[in-house]
């Protein structure tokens, strides 16, 4: 049933040294300039992730945006509990909260689990949630929700970025797959089901048995 | 249940397949008494709409009862309803605008990858119509899932028959939507390429809509005639150049708006008919588009463009010129049906729109195969074929 693209964006995150630190903060701002006859481009308005060249030390960064026709305090309210991220993200089986800290366990390569404990570095009721991995995690990420409301009558612009450093090894070579083949891939899916839950309480599915036969 | 499959081009069965079931709240399984054939289904039946997998179950026209319904479906148990070809979720931005067919929550996730990169955004989700739009079992099958349930089908009343409303699951509403898109205003002549069924009801409709006169092109004589009948005057693209007959029938004008009711496998032995045909056939994703060239050429300045008729790939030799310096109006897409159907309802129910006078072939379910081989080679006498999975074989 699924598609693929057949294209290959895996090379358009240049992993360069560069700031380790705040790299969600850095893929929103910071703007590669590229090589053209202008002496100096000003910095546009677009993210930077899409940004034609761009480099988020060793880092690699995904990130989407989607409209969803619901308010904002709702999609906060609806995420901010991290128990229902399992119900859209495809490879997320349970995301637990205790205390501090929050518990990913993430379906990985050949049925194995992956673990990933996270903490949250931002709150902001209503607009955003930011969260990094702490120490005891197998994948090296950090990542960062935002809402703000769309213009007209639209509902809610929610916009997604995870950065994450790509494992050595059979995992890495699995979070490659997973992330890297299609950067956008995995990101743009969880936000589209994520807006259709908002919208219309159910994930399209065009299967035709619960279970397949 | 018993239920038509593709396997390749010209390659339809009907097999025995698991029954639906309900997997969402909002659906519901209709057992299905009519299903028509399409156009559109015969772009299938050609191979060439890409994203199909041997097994698919297609249809897209159908109708039925309410067999079983989801928890927060609107329906209920015993209900005869007809249901548009374009699932839609009723809530999205677009949903919203009525623009149904853009709907952005009824394509499964997986599935609109294929489409975002192709066209630039997802399609939505439509019935048995490839995976590009959501790989959803068709209804040419004695059962079908429907999801949306609330949003999409019609319920009819008792003592209309199958036959009367059936096509508003698609082929009404999108031979409408044509016309209006044509902006059609007293005293036009409006110019229709194409008399299958799209184009049959475009004609219709576009007398309904004031046209004044309406110009009708096709090569078979018994679509031509039915065409006649609706009131319009025809053309015979076999026996008449057919540029050269719109100017002098429009009085050098030029026809006020055009429709494409043909889409991307026009006939034809003009050169570029013949050479799209060969890119199509290796598989460049080229579309013929000999009409729709034609219509671009035809149309008077200012003038405006419906294209009804299926496109879904690339077409060179393209008269952009013509687009651009002739300031024409370009309006297309798959139908809104949602949009359409109360008000078409409500003009069958009063005699004012026939939707039988098209029909050539009533089949059992179990002759699908046939009525797909005769409909796409033997289009003159076969304008439309409805499938009654409860009929029997003769
Ligand atoms: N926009 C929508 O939502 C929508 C819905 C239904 C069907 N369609 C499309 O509308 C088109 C017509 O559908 P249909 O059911 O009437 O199909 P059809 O195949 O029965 O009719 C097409 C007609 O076009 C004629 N034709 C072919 N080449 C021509 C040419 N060069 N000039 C003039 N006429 C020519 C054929 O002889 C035939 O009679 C198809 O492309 C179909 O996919 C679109
Ligand atoms: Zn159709
Ligand atoms: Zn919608």
């Amino acid at each position: 049933m699924r598609h693929d693209s057949g294209r290959h964006r895996g090379d358009r995150l240049g992993l360069l040294a560069a700031a380790t630190v705040g790299v969600v903060g850095l893929a929103f701002l910071y703007q590669q300039q590229t090589r053209n006859s202008v002496p100096q481009r000003r910095g546009d308005s677009a993210p930077g992730r899409a940004a034609r060249r761009a480099r988020f030390g060793r880092y690699a960064v995904v990130g989407r945006t989607v409209t969803i026709a619901r308010p904002r305090s709702e999609i906060y309210a609806f995420w901010r509990d991290f128990s229902n991220l399992s119900s859209f993200m495809e490879n997320v089986r349970r995301v637990e909260e205790t205390g501090e800290v929050t518990h990913w366990t993430i379906a990985g390569p050949m049925g194995r689990d992956v673990h990933v404990e996270s903490r949250i570095v931002a709150d902001r009721p209503d607009s955003e949630i930011a969260w990094r991995s702490t120490g005891n995690s197998e994948i090296d990420t950090e990542g960062k929700i935002m809402f703000r409301d769309a213009p007209g009558d639209r509902g809610t612009e929610v916009e997604a970025i995870i950065a994450y450093v790509p494992p050595m090894g059979e995992l890495g070579r699995w979070v490659a797959k997973a992330f890297q083949t299609e950067p956008h891939l995995q990101g743009r899916r969880d936000l589209k089901r994520l807006k259709m839950l908002m919208e219309t309480g159910e994930i399209a599915t065009s299967a035709l048995r619960k279970t397949p036969s | 249940m018993r239920a038509l499959t593709w396997h390749g081009k010209h390659d339809v069965r009907v097999d025995t397949v698991p029954d639906p079931e309900i997997i969402n709240p909002r659906d519901a399984i209709l057992e299905v008494t009519s299903t028509a054939i399409c156009g559109s289904d015969l772009h299938l039946y050609d191979g060439v709409i890409p994203g199909m997998m041997s097994g698919d179950i297609i249809g897209h026209e159908f109708m039925g009862r309410v067999v079983e319904t989801g928890p927060k479906s609107t329906l209920q148990k015993g209900q005869r309803v007809v249901v548009p070809f374009t699932i839609s979720c009723g809530s999205c931005f677009f949903c919203q605008k009525t623009l149904y067919s853009a709907c952005d929550n009824s394509n499964p996730v997986a599935n609109q990858d294929v489409s975002e990169n192709l066209y630039g955004h997802a399609m939505s989700g439509l019935f048995g119509y490839s995976h590009l739009t959501g790989g959803y079992p068709g209804g040419q099958a004695e059962y079908v899932r429907v999801p949306f349930s609330d949003i999409g089908p019609i319920v009819i009343p008792e003592g209309m028959e199958d036959d009367d409303v059936l096509f508003l699951s698609d082929i009404l509403p999108t031979g409408w939507m044509a016309a209006e898109n044509a902006e059609i205003e007293e005293g036009d002549t409006v110019a229709v390429w194409g008399c299958g069924p799209v184009g049959l009801f475009a004609i219709q409709s576009a007398l309904l809509m004031g046209a004044a006169r309406v110009i009708a092109i096709d090569e078979f004589p018994n679509r031509l005639d039915l065409a006649r009948k609706l009131g319009a005057e025809v053309i015979d693209f076999k026996q008449t150049r057919v540029l050269d007959a719109l100017m002098d029938m429009s009085g050098g004008l030029g026809p006020d708006a055009v429709i494409d009711a043909v889409g991307m496998e026009a006939h034809g032995f003009a050169p570029d008919t013949i050479l799209d045909n060969i890119k199509q056939n290796v598989g460049f994703g080229a579309d013929s588009a000999h009409a729709l060239r034609e219509a671009l050429m035809a149309v008077r300045k200012g003038g405006r463009v419906s294209i009804p008729g299926v496109y879904g790939g690339f077409v060179d030799k393209f008269p952009l010129g013509a687009l651009m310096e002739k300031g024409l109006k370009v309006k297309t897409g798959q139908t809104h049906v949602q949009r359409y159907t109360d008000e078409l309802l409500r003009r069958i129910g009063e005699g004012e729109i026939d939707t039988t006078f098209l029909i050539s072939h009533r089949l059992p379910l179990e002759e699908a195969p046939t009525g797909y081989k005769n409909f796409r080679y033997n289009q003159n006498d076969w304008t439309k074929v409805v499938l009654k999975p409860g009929m029997t074989s003769a």
